[in-house]
């Protein structure tokens, strides 16, 4: 495989990504793609996003090898990529820091989001505040219940969170709504989009702001094994930790790259959040890309018991990734994840989020099938204290 | 072959302005859907936008995405809208039918079965909201095999190289978005609107028709004046259809808010004065 140039000048990954999007938001989108051009080029905005990372983020956070729990296994050694020891405690400040950054560049003042299980909310209400911006987050009313921690904290910051009451009330339709709030208000507004979705340049540039994940990974995995991994693993649902750690690994074709989509209650049950598993390329939210959708190209009602995997489409790069055959997607389902949340606990003192517990679902699956002398890379990618409700609920404990 | 350049030039030659009414297939009724159709051409309407309802419409203010999930409720499907076209083709075969929606609903079908479906029941134009000119080379090549056409959304945001890509691949007419929102949205500035649309239509040589956030018969008459070609009326009758008590009752509804429009816009021709 040669090296690795996506995506086109158009934001196309292969058929997928591309800008579907009402004329209305053209000219913004553009405004915003010169902006990103301009300061990815700029090497004082590329020192402030690092110094960012350093100073307010914490980065580099550690690869953590989780011995332990490798030896339960008795199979490949576990590397546990600790993005859930950022602040605010997930992948998603990586993102938000880069486009407030690229806001504030732009002159605008109000930052916007879409969230579903909360953290990329708590992110951008965050980022608002560190760099005095006004903050509105849309939420699902579904996923408002289930993460009311993570609303108050995003309240806590001065943000105003908005409830979004039509269509599955999840994530989908928070960006919906998001994208509706830009339209109307897209002279002051910086339209922050948590995940590599959307129209183009946002895949590509929430990858890249994301790419660090990858890139710190790479060097702490050689530094601390003597080379690199056999295998990465992330769970995906807009699929932004993946790309993160994906990316820099692209032209390493010995790199086994696994991306785990939300099983929900299983495949053949349908109450699931698994496109690349089971969809079908279609339109959504600015992009071509897998969907969950009826033979009319209605898009379909997903389930998770994680509200950040709970979205009916994906990254446009992972389904191009899908295509080529370059990563490989597998699902965890409910119970799974759920197994994984508890076992990583018990056994290392970390309680993982249940985004994260998909891929580790995976990791623990894949181990015993490989050599103690070979290496899974586990996206970490946000911690579990959000999701101690919904875990609690589920064995009848009220909190 | 699409009845539209037929329709603008009668207008043009009248010095008149249309009058489009946009209604959600399958809403207010799934069975009123045809019958309501012909009550908004005898109440004045010069075209018709029908509304293929999508689960996520990302352009839409509130009344239409809630006309959308009770549309879509019913079980309405491309298909049905395209047998109602069918349907409404049998009694009128003049009034031009313009399906406005999103891609995804038009992909699951195919592009070409579609495309040719929608021609042999009598439609004419098609505007698909989020499909952009620089994405659609296959879309436009297919509808135009078809007789069908492309038809693009211009907005006070579009910059000059985007009317010229809009001018090189639609046909039809040019839907010009009035303000910088979602469908139902407000708009202050209708001197402005009033102004760009009058450039537009010079730049492009092509129908121009102001759609998105009019309200009342004032705003229409007012766009008139400046020389648009139609305008259309969506939200704003969609929200009065959905309080009806039976077809009947829509029809009636549709019947009597349109006539508003049609005083302040002017009588066809052929209905003498």
């Amino acid at each position: 495989m040669g090296q690795y140039h996506q995506p086109d000048k158009q934001g196309h990954f292969g058929p997928y990504g591309g800008r579907f999007v009402a004329e209305t938001l053209v000219p913004a989108l553009d405004e915003l793609e010169d902006a990103y051009r301009d300061a990815m080029g700029d090497p004082a905005f590329l020192a402030e996003f690092h110094g960012e990372l350093r100073q307010f983020v914490g980065r580099p956070n550690p690869l953590y090898h989780a011995a332990r729990i490798s030896r339960e296994l008795g199979g490949a050694q576990i590397y546990l990529k600790r993005e859930d020891l950022n602040h605010t405690g997930a992948h998603k400040i990586n993102n938000a820091v880069g486009q407030a950054l690229l806001a504030r560049r732009m002159g605008r003042h109000r930052l916007i989001a879409e969230t579903g299980a909360g953290q990329h909310g708590v992110a951008t209400a965050t980022v608002a505040t560190r760099y005095g911006m006004e903050c509105a987050v849309y939420m699902g009313e579904e996923d408002v219940h289930r993460q009311s921690s993570n609303v108050y904290r995003m309240r806590l910051l001065g943000a105003e969170v908005k409830v979004v009451t039509g269509g599955t009330r999840t994530l989908k339709d928070a960006l919906n709504e998001a994208l509706r709030d830009w339209v109307t208000h897209v002279d002051s507004t910086f339209y922050v989009i948590g995940t590599v979705a959307g129209p183009h340049p946002y895949p590509e540039m929430v990858r890249n702001f994301h790419r660090v994940i990858g890139e710190e990974a790479r060097v702490q995995c050689l530094e601390q094994t003597g080379r690199l991994p056999d295998v990465c693993v992330a769970c995906v649902g807009g699929g932004s930790n993946a790309m993160g750690l994906f990316y820099p690994f692209l032209d390493d074709p010995a790199v086994r790259l696994v991306g785990v989509e939300a099983g929900g209650l299983g495949l053949g049950t349908g109450r699931h959040a698994a496109p690349l598993c089971t969809g079908r390329p279609g339109v959504l939210h600015g992009n071509r890309t897998y969907l969950m959708e009826d033979p009319d190209g209605q898009i379909l009602a997903t389930h998770s018991i994680s509200a950040g995997l709970d979205y009916p489409g994906v990254g446009p790069e992972h389904s191009y990734l899908k295509d080529i055959g370059r990563a490989e997607y597998v699902i965890a389902t409910d119970e799974e994840a759920l197994e994984a949340f508890h076992r990583l606990s018990r056994a290392e003192g970390i309680i993982p989020a249940l985004e994260s517990s998909h891929a580790l679902a995976c990791a623990f699956r894949l181990a015993p099938q490989l050599r103690s002398d070979q290496t899974i890379l586990v996206n970490l990618s946000g911690r579990g204290d959000k999701d101690i409700h919904t875990v609690a609920a589920r064995e009848g404990i009220t909190l | 072959m699409s009845r539209l350049p037929g329709l603008f030039r009668t207008l043009r030659e009248a010095g008149k302005t249309g009058l489009v009414p946009f209604v959600t297939a399958g809403d207010p009724s799934f069975q009123g859907t045809v019958p309501l159709l012909h009550a908004l051409v005898s109440a004045g309407a010069d075209a018709i936008e029908l509304g293929i309802p999508f689960s996520d419409p990302m352009a839409d203010g509130p009344v239409i995405q809630r006309a959308s999930e009770r549309a879509l409720g019913r079980g309405v499907t491309v298909r049905q809208i395209l047998a109602w076209v069918q349907e409404f083709r049998e009694k009128n075969q003049t009034t031009p039918i313009i399906l406005m929606g999103y891609l995804n609903p038009v992909e699951a079908m195919g592009v070409e079965r579609f495309a040719e479906a929608a021609a042999a029941a009598g439609a004419d134009g098609v505007i698909l909201v989020d499909l952009t000119p620089e994405e659609s080379a296959h879309e436009v090549e297919v509808l135009r095999r078809f007789h069908l056409d492309p038809i693009f959304l211009l907005a006070p945001t579009s910059s000059p190289a985007r009317v010229a890509t809009v001018k090189r691949l639609g046909s039809g007419f040019v839907y010009y978005v009035s303000l910088r929102g979602i469908t139902g949205g407000e708009q202050r500035d209708w001197d402005e609107v009033a102004q760009r649309t009058a450039q537009l239509r010079q730049e492009l040589g092509m129908p121009v028709v102001v759609g998105f956030g009019i309200r009342d018969a004032t705003v229409a008459g007012h766009l008139a004046a400046s020389g648009c070609d139609a305008v259309v009326i969506g939200s704003a009758l969609v929200e009065r259809l959905s309080d009806a008590r039976d077809d009947r009752h829509a029809q009636g509804i549709a019947t009597e808010f349109l006539l508003s429009f049609r005083e302040a816009l002017g009588r066809r021709m052929g209905e003498g004065t």
